[in-house]
């Protein structure tokens, strides 16, 4: 069996994880820690992920994505009111957003996919395996079309998705795994653009899930939207500078209501300062957790609502909750804490870190399904009620909300006009009243033979997966034929689509790995550029001159490859001077060895 | 009558089609599972669910007991633990697994349960109701009008406050009558357990076991109609 690696893409940050011998394990490369800001940013030599790119968030917004989670599954309608608040250009192409990156533009699913194989990579090399298998989580409140856009993109990475699980529940498999712990537990999970409550029940290894809700738009990048816009305001007032329309700027801005709204979680005050364009001087202002939380307090607000509408469909009350537990970097502010604990009535958990707990699920879930680990189960419900268009405009419902997947509902259609050869089969997901309300999924026809009218008796069977996602199958029951159906997702590329971007993402692949290769080599550059800078001002007099001016010559050298593009130069040139320096170096050691012999230990001097 | 034994015979003949094992073609003796190659066997579409969980078919049931074979089923078909199977194991795993969940959430609660009780022993989907129960007729009608005339009024007046007291009062009667018709579900599940449990196969026992199907049909719907009043209710006052 190969090993299936467990994913969370997050909308802030993303990390790989493995289960290391019945223990969950997070996988940081060797410079970098292990989560990899979920940025993206086109440089002069290509496509660039996670920290190198967040620095081009100021330097380059217009070409840096972020938070690119945010438009998965989703239209550029249903956007609208955000568009204002990000640099890059948005369009749209077949009901899929399109980000205008340079010359091209990608598809959300090709965005994340870059993500992905930047985690792949770190867990490649890791391991020294290829990896091709992954367990990928997703907000619990996630809809179809949004669960199939990660799966596209899994696929756009090269990466088979095994399963795709919610973000909660695999919060839950890492705690029920640590502490054996049995009841009724709540995960509430505030993350950088997506809330989730989950209710569960463990029970000898069992994790049911009770009820599940949630508002994909709501989280840290709300908060940091309130600040900016105070910010701004205070700016406006005090400059008369309007720094909505300078793009870098307002990242900049961005970044420092971001800080500072970290910084309060743990001080009660803090100061923002930041540099005004062209020379115009400096803005600062003091920001105290008071105004902060008044700020944010509606939007705190807005996460209970969901709380209380999981525990009615749970049939709970906030004293059957046994444990609360925290996930999200945004559950750090203390108002969050407050307020989920005065709703539960109970002290929140927070015994694993936040922001890997996520991931460690996600590779306990991969430790089951490749055979590992047996005695645990995941029972998971789909968030959102199913159901398809009738008569009027109304949305009959089929599959309800919160009920246990794999969930299947049969209905059986005929046909109201004679020789009839087609009935039009609207997908529809949510809980309102009418179609338009509702999310709609997609749309297929349904093909009969042409018989009288009402004779054709077809019985289509809508099927959730254990991934939350649809499928459906039409079985014609007078001939027991059954009929392969083409669907269209009404918010998502179609299969034509995401094979064309595999396609695409191997003839870029080369490209990615160049880009790649240089990013490494110049980074290696650098180190090696500092060490031996250091080690000249503290050993150049051990070694004779014409020996330090070569080894400036092919200091300067490296120094001009690693502005170029070409690996192998850096790599060489970083060779030259390895090799100009070894005198240095043993010079060094001697005289450090000469020092340990006159009474110090070695491990002092080095 | 007619339509019952005609069930039966049908159930006959699948079961019969399902003593193959569907990968081996061998008998099957095992339950879920073939004896010889160890593999998973759809689920008869025509098992009721008592029989999946191995329970009787009474209306009091220990609902420890159905958990507790939920999970055990559960384990033995949910698709995670048919990652490295065939894709026709996987397809299998997956209809079972979606059958238990449906056989599951309907036991589980009394109101379902007993609604598909109903169905299987007197062959009929549930009634659905679109006029209010005889003895409820008078009120009803009076509420819906109470309810139009709300939702036509200017919310801040003290007309509004005074109908929405009025309907505030309308919604407990109704709970309250929701209540009794509970109760007396609650006897009837009783009574049909009971001569479930005897057994006996004499024509004064039929009468009772047509007569307690019938009752129970009509206030199974009687119920509905007055919840599906009670929410909408609810929902206009909120
Ligand atoms: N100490 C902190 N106090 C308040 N917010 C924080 C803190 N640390 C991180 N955050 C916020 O948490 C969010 C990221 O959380 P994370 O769980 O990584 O998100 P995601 O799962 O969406 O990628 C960001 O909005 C970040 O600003
Ligand atoms: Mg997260």
């Amino acid at each position: 069996m190969t090993r299936i690696v467990g994913i969370d893409l997050g909308t802030t940050n993303s990390l790989v994880a493995y289960m290391d011998k019945g223990t969950p394990c997070v996988i940081s490369s060797r410079h970098e820690r292990a989560m990899v800001p979920s940025v993206v940013a086109l440089t002069d030599n290509g496509l660039i992920v996670g920290d190198p790119a967040k620095e081009h968030l100021t330097r380059n917004p217009e070409r840096t994505v972020y938070s690119v989670k945010r438009f998965m599954g989703k239209s550029l309608a249903d956007v609208q009111s955000e568009l204002a608040y990000f640099p890059y250009t948005l369009t749209e192409k077949g009901g899929v957003i399109r980000i205008q990156l340079g010359e091209k533009s990608y598809s959300p699913p090709q965005i994340s996919a870059m993500i992905l194989k930047e985690l792949k990579l770190r867990a490649e090399a890791f391991l020294g395996e290829s990896i091709t298998k992954a367990v990928i989580t997703v907000p619990a409140y996630f809809n179809d079309s949004q669960r199939q856009a990660t799966k596209d993109a899994g696929m756009i990475a090269g990466l088979e998705v095994l399963r795709i699980i919610n973000e909660p529940t695999a919060a839950s498999l890492a705690y029920g795994l640590q502490e054996k712990t049995q009841g009724t537990i709540v995960v509430y999970d505030l993350g950088g653009g997506t809330f989730d409550i989950s209710i569960l029940k463990l029970k000898n290894g069992i994790f049911e899930v009770l009820a599940t809700n949630g508002d994909t738009h709501l989280g840290g990048d709300d908060f940091d939207q309130l600040i900016t816009d105070l910010l701004l305001k205070d700016i406006r007032a005090q400059h008369g500078l309007d720094l909505s329309t300078h793009p870098d700027h307002m990242q900049a801005v961005r970044l420092q209501a971001e800080g500072a709204k970290i910084r309060l979680s743990e001080t009660l005050k803090t100061t923002v300062s930041l540099d005004l364009p062209d020379g115009q001087g400096r803005f600062t202002r003091e920001l105290t957790r008071d105004q902060l939380e008044a700020l944010c307090s509606p939007l705190v607000e807005r996460s209970l609502g969901p709380c209380r509408l999981a525990l009615k469909d749970s049939g709970l009350n906030p004293t059957d909750i046994d444990e609360v537990v925290l996930v999200g970097g945004a559950t750090r502010m203390p108002l969050v804490r407050q307020r989920v604990q005065a709703l539960f009535g109970k002290e929140p958990h927070c015994d694993l870190n936040p922001d890997e707990v996520v991931a460690l699920g996600a590779a306990v879930q991969a430790d089951i399904l490749s055979g590992g680990t047996t005695d645990m189960l995941l029972l998971d419900v789909t968030p959102l009620s199913l159901g398809i268009e009738t008569m009027g405009g109304v949305m009959s419902s089929l599959i309800r909300r919160n009920t246990t997947i794999p969930a299947s509902a049969k209905e059986m259609f005929t046909t109201y006009v004679d020789g009839q050869t087609g009935v039009d089969i609207h997908i529809l997901q949510g809980e309102r009243e009418l179609a338009k309300d509702n999310r709609s999924l997609a749309r297929f026809r349904l093909k009969v033979p042409p018989l009288p009218a009402g004779v054709p008796r077809i019985e289509v069977t809508f099927l959730i997966d254990a991934n939350g996602i649809l499928n459906v199958m039409a079985k014609d029951m007078r001939t027991g034929e059954t009929q392969s159906i083409e669907v269209k997702p009404s918010y998502g590329l179609s299969d034509q689509e995401v094979e064309r971007m595999i396609e695409d993402s191997f003839k870029f692949a080369a490209d990615d790995v160049s880009a790649r290769k240089v990013i490494e080599a110049r980074l290696d550059a650098g180190a090696l550029i500092t060490t031996t800078e250091k080690s000249l001002a503290d050993g150049g007099h051990l070694v004779p001159a014409e020996e330090v001016a070569k080894i400036r010559t092919a200091l300067s050298a490296l120094a001009s490859a690693k502005e170029g593009t070409d690996p192998r130069a850096i790599r060489g040139r970083m060779a030259d001077l390895e090799h100009a320096a070894k005198g240095l170096t043993v010079a060094m050691l001697d005289d450090s060895l000469k020092q340990g012999l006159q009474g110090k230990k070695i491990s002092d001097v080095t | 009558m007619n339509g019952h034994t005609h069930h039966t015979d049908d159930r006959r003949e699948l079961q019969m089609a399902r003593s193959m094992c569907c990968h081996c073609q061998s008998e099957m003796a095992g339950e879920y599972f073939c004896d010889r190659c160890v593999k998973v066997q759809p689920v008869s579409k025509d098992l009721d669910y008592f029989s999946c969980f191995g329970l009787p078919r009474r209306l009091a049931i220990d609902t420890q007991v159905l958990e507790a074979k939920f999970y055990e089923l559960s384990r033995a078909f949910h698709p995670d633990f048919y990652q490295n199977k065939s894709d026709a194991e996987q397809s299998i795993s997956l209809g079972n697994s979606a059958m238990l969940n449906t056989a599951y959430r309907t036991l589980r609660d009394p109101i379902q349960r007993a609604e598909y009780l109903l169905d299987l022993e007197a062959g009929a989907v549930k009634d659905i109701r679109t006029s209010p129960p005889a003895d409820l007729f008078e009120e009803i009608l009076e509420l819906q009008e109470t309810l139009d005339e709300f939702r036509e009024s200017d919310r801040s007046s003290q007309h509004a406050a005074t109908l929405r007291a009025k309907l505030h009062t309308d919604r407990t009667n109704l709970e309250e009558r929701q209540r009794d018709m509970e109760a007396r579900l609650q006897q009837l599940f009783g009574r049909w357990d009971a001569l479930q449990d005897r057994g006996e196969a004499t024509e004064q026992a039929r009468a009772e076991r047509t007569l307690i199907l019938k009752d129970m049909r009509d206030i199974l719907s009687n119920r509905t109609y007055v919840k599906n009043i009670v929410n909408d209710l609810v929902a206009t006052i909120a």
